[in-house]
């Protein structure tokens, strides 16, 4: 086939490169001899490219290095904003001068120096693009390598888009299609401008700046990111998306997603996001908060593919997220779904607070970890009403030397009568060297609620591959197949653009030369 | 800030040190320096923030003024009196702890099968002690440390290569005393190449108003092909707090069978620590709960696979009532390069009032792709449809919820391999769950074991 010879040939490249190789491969088979075919054939599974690793070259603004108070007023000067949001900034950054970083992860993670970060980097051009003849046109051809339809023609395929590069939103596309129906869908920092009193009104009440290390990091010097509004009673009729980049060497991304769904209305809301290849580490400490009122449905998909760091564990961006939704209506859904193929170590747990009555959550996981690779992923489920409903389905894929863990907690507090969840955690391991583990905290204070959780971790069986080859499927294809068929009932919940999107970067991620 | 309550104990080990050591062997004493050591440096018991005691505040449990018997004062205790928990149609060898003494009797000595040794720790052979005293697993923890820093007395068994005992040996711990006590309590079991033995712990407490801590280390040696089954019976008093933590050690071909039952107590948190040393091991662990009142029962275990082909069952259950608490902390490692093992693990949980409250999080932690692991938790209230069916057959709710209870205990009692004592835990459970247990402790079942 085609794609296997140019994946052959991306190999090579990134051989001679010195990137990403397949060194393991012997390691593999020296530790256990008897399975070295086995474990070549997995490893050569497992060791796709990352083809997202260019570099664009753009004038950026990079301020200095370091977080001090003059930095985060620094930042909030740059961006024009309103003195409230400066005390804002300010508050969070003084709190978080009181906190230590969390160290319960399972995560081997090493101390990171806030102090060696640039907290706000922008492509040049930055002063609110109004067409895209304003937008460099370097950046313009960065998303259009990723695939993002930036572009006026590539519009017809129905999604409105935000592009954020490094700190700043680089351009919201479709807007005024959206603002017929009311939808407000901008980058914060017009948000900030144009609609204070939304944004003053829901920004941080559901992520408290005092929430955690990170969060408390993110509400003092967060740059940019998306913030959604629907008004009652509106569907919204596209999936609006935002595109995370990060390009700058020695920079942080801290973006906010602020999304609001209004009573009776509904939105598909995607998120994906890469980064150049580099040696060093680089942070990335998002917040998303989401609100949900009265019968509406907010469906948030990610597909994260940060770069991971090289099949040695260098470089790779640390991935550190609060995400969380507040279903504060009666029956309000909000439901989180992600594919988890990049990042050197993931810490995030979207969760949901079910505060409305009849409310319910979902989350819909796939984490795939190769190479050393971390992640320390899962969700909460906080139940606060009566007849709320969960349902967490969470598919682990480990390979290489990574360690994948699920880490979730289901609450049930005193007043959530009949509160319901399904928890179901399935972990795969592919390849001997490679940890999945399963954390579940389950928290009942209430005799009427049923909760259940049930995990299975196993490799892939042998019965399964011999049935495979039996009916004349080679083993490498047959993995790539099961593995598919794992994931299958997570891709199946993300929109249509994106399940094919994830399906080809798992397919990338975990099937090399599989075509 | 309050004063951590480790620090009236490591106070009063510091002042009384020599007359502890002195009450004590040097294979005991040897244990302390690193106990205190351990312990000044974590500065306090475990406490809620710590991860893997979220429910259980070990500083809180031992926050009362309790005394340690240095003075090694002899508490009369009428047997007869104070132990209910007979197990009828079984005949067993006796042994009794009064507090943390290790009183033996004289039917337990005579009736010794050759090759088991039952005795106190201190009159132990020392070479045993010395290579297996505080050896059965490598990690070192709060627990440990507290339990070797004030231990004064033990038990000690000993099951010669090849023995296969008929009897089971019974351990009654005893609190008795009108003034507050901290008892530590270890037990030694080394069951060498090929033996067999089981054993039923009971822990009671005597005098029901006055308020008792005990520190409970069981290490548990089974060696190759070894057969070991552990009971361990709670029916303690709402002023009772116990930390008992196991450590087991398993070596290839060994089956370890731990069934643990707290009908009535106060605060109990207890400890599972098992390290699968050798091959194609068998190990169950399991437990049950029940809980009214303000009880408070915190399950814990950490089993580790290091080696190939074992397999490992843990099944945990709890009945909560009123304003009970329980916690259920479990988690399973596959160690790198331990291969083909199976490991479940599974905890289910009946909330039966509004105030009862259950935290659960059954943990795995796997490093190797050739293994089958699985692990599951619910949390519930009885099945509507059964109680519904068995009322419109004429049986009274009451009676319908007693019995549903108690069939959802079956499979845990099922893990126990003596059968007179599987019945007795039927009738306890019966019991309890009628009421007539509960606080009132057992007044109910009277009797004495059946001594020879």
């Amino acid at each position: 086939m085609d794609k296997d010879k140019n994946n052959k040939k991306d190999k090579d490249d990134a051989e001679e490169k010195n990137l990403p190789g397949r060194k393991d491969d012997d390691a593999a088979g020296k530790d256990i001899p008897e399975r070295k075919d086995d474990s070549s054939i997995i490893d050569d599974v497992t060791s796709g490219d990352y083809k997202y690793g260019f570099v664009t070259d753009v004038d950026t603004e990079v301020i200095p290095v370091g977080l001090s108070e003059d930095v985060v007023r620094l930042i909030s000067k740059k961006k024009n904003e309103p003195e409230w949001l400066l005390e804002f900034r300010l508050k969070a950054y003084r709190h978080w001068l009181t906190m230590t970083p969390p160290k319960w992860g399972h995560l081997d993670m090493p101390d990171i120096d806030f102090q060696a970060i640039s907290y706000y980097a922008a492509p040049v051009k930055k002063d609110g693009p109004k067409d895209l003849d304003e937008i460099d046109p370097e950046v313009l051809k960065t998303f259009d390598r990723l695939g993002i339809p930036l572009q006026e023609q590539k519009m017809l395929s129905g999604m409105a888009v935000d592009a954020v590069m490094d700190s700043v939103s680089v351009k919201t596309t479709h807007r005024e299609a959206l603002a017929e129906k009311g939808i407000i869908f901008c980058s914060i920092s017009e948000a900030v401008k144009d609609y204070p009193d939304l944004v003053k009104k829901y920004l941080g009440s559901v992520v408290s700046y005092k929430d955690n290390f990170y969060a408390a990091l993110n509400s003092a010097v967060f740059s940019d990111g998306s913030f959604v509004y629907i008004p009652k009673g509106v569907r919204c009729p596209m999936e609006l998306s935002t595109y995370f980049r990060i390009n700058a060497a020695g920079t942080g991304q801290f973006e906010r997603t602020l999304i609001v769904a209004d009573d009776d209305s509904y939105v598909s809301y995607l998120e994906g996001c890469t980064a150049p290849m580099r040696d060093e580490n680089q942070l990335h400490a998002a917040i998303v908060e989401i609100v949900v009122e009265e019968r509406a449905e907010v469906k948030y998909s990610t597909v994260q593919n940060w770069y991971a760091g090289d099949a040695e564990g260098r470089g790779g961006v640390y991935n550190l997220v609060t995400k969380r939704g507040l279903c504060r209506g009666d029956y309000s859904k909000l439901s989180w779904t992600q594919v988890e193929t990049g990042s050197a170590i993931t810490w995030k747990y979207p969760s949901c607070v079910l505060a409305g009555r009849g409310s319910s959550g979902e989350f819909y996981s796939v984490a795939v970890t190769r190479n050393h690779q971390q992640a320390d992923t899962g969700t909460k489920m906080i139940h606060l009403a009566p007849d709320t409903r969960s349902t967490i389905v969470s598919k682990g894929i480990s390979a290489g030397h990574s360690e994948n863990s699920y880490r979730g907690l289901v609450k049930v507090t005193p007043a959530a009568e009949r509160a319901r969840n399904h928890t179901q955690c399935d972990s795969l391991l592919l390849g001997s060297n490679c940890g999945a583990h399963t954390f579940p905290y389950v928290d009942v204070m209430n005799q009427s609620a049923v909760v259940e959780h049930e995990a299975t971790t196993s490799k892939i069986s042998e019965e399964q591959l011999f049935y495979c080859n039996q009916r004349g499927i080679p083993t490498e294809e047959a993995v790539g197949l099961i593995v598919n068929g794992y994931a299958k009932e997570v891709m199946n919940k993300l929109p249509m653009e994106f399940a094919v999107e994830a399906q080809r970067l798992l397919q990338i991620t975990l099937e090399g030369s599989v075509g | 800030m309050t004063m951590p309550s480790l620090k009236q104990y490591t106070d009063l080990f510091r002042q009384e040190r020599t007359a502890i050591d002195s009450n004590a062997t040097e294979a005991l004493n040897a244990g302390r320096d690193r106990a205190m050591e351990f312990l000044e440096a974590a500065g306090r018991l475990p406490e809620k923030s710590d991860e893997g005691y979220e429910k259980t505040s070990v500083e809180a449990m031992f926050a009362p003024d309790l005394g340690v018997n240095v003075n090694r004062v002899n508490f009369p205790v009428n047997v007869a009196e104070s132990f209910r928990c007979d197990v009828p149609n079984i005949t067993t060898l006796l042994a009794v702890v009064v507090n943390d003494r290790f009183v033996p009797s004289a039917t337990l000595l005579k009736n010794l099968p050759e090759g088991v040794t039952v005795c106190s720790l201190r009159d132990a052979d020392s070479a045993l002690i010395g290579r297996w005293l505080g050896k059965a697993v490598e990690r070192y923890d709060a627990a440990m440390a507290f339990n070797s820093l004030l231990l004064q007395d033990g038990v000690f068994i000993h099951v010669a290569k090849g023995v296969k005992m008929a009897k089971a040996i019974q351990i009654v711990d005893i609190f008795s005393g009108q003034t507050p006590l901290l008892a530590p309590r270890r037990v030694l079991l080394v069951a060498e190449e090929g033996a067999e033995v089981s054993v039923l712990k009971c822990d009671h407490t005597q005098t029901r108003d006055v308020v008792f801590g005990s520190t409970e280390v069981v290490e548990i040696i089974a060696g190759e092909g070894a057969r070991v089954d552990w009971y361990d019976l709670e029916e303690s008093s709402p002023a009772t707090a116990r930390w008992c933590q196991f450590r087991c050690r398993q070596e290839a071909g060994s089956s370890l069978n731990i069934c643990a039952a707290t009908l009535t107590n106060g605060t109990t948190r207890n400890e599972y620590l098992v390290d699968i040393k050798g091959d194609c091991c068998e190990t169950i662990l399991s437990g049950m709960a029940t809980g009214s009142g303000s009880q408070h029962i915190d399950n814990s275990s950490y089993l580790v696979h290091r080696s190939d082909r074992s397999h490992s069952d843990q099944l945990f259950k709890y009945v909560l009532d009123d304003e009970a608490t329980g916690a259920f902390e479990g988690l399973i490692e596959v160690a790198h390069g331990a291969r083909f093992n199976e490991a479940y693990q599974s905890n289910r949980n009946l909330l039966a009032s509004t105030g009862a409250r259950m935290h659960t999080k059954p943990q795995l932690l796997i490093y190797n792709d050739d293994v089958k692991c699985s692990h599951g938790a619910t949390i519930g209230q009885l099945d509507s449809a059964a109680l519904f069916y068995m009322r419109s057959r004429g049986i009274p709710e009451s009676e319908a919820r007693k019995m549903l209870m108690q069939a959802f205990m079956v499979d845990v009692v099922e893990k126990i391999r003596l059968e007179s004592l599987r019945d007795r835990l039927r009738h306890l459970l019966e019991l309890r769950f009628s009421g007539n247990c509960g606080d009132a402790a057992c007044a109910t079942c009277r009797g004495r074991v059946a001594e020879k």
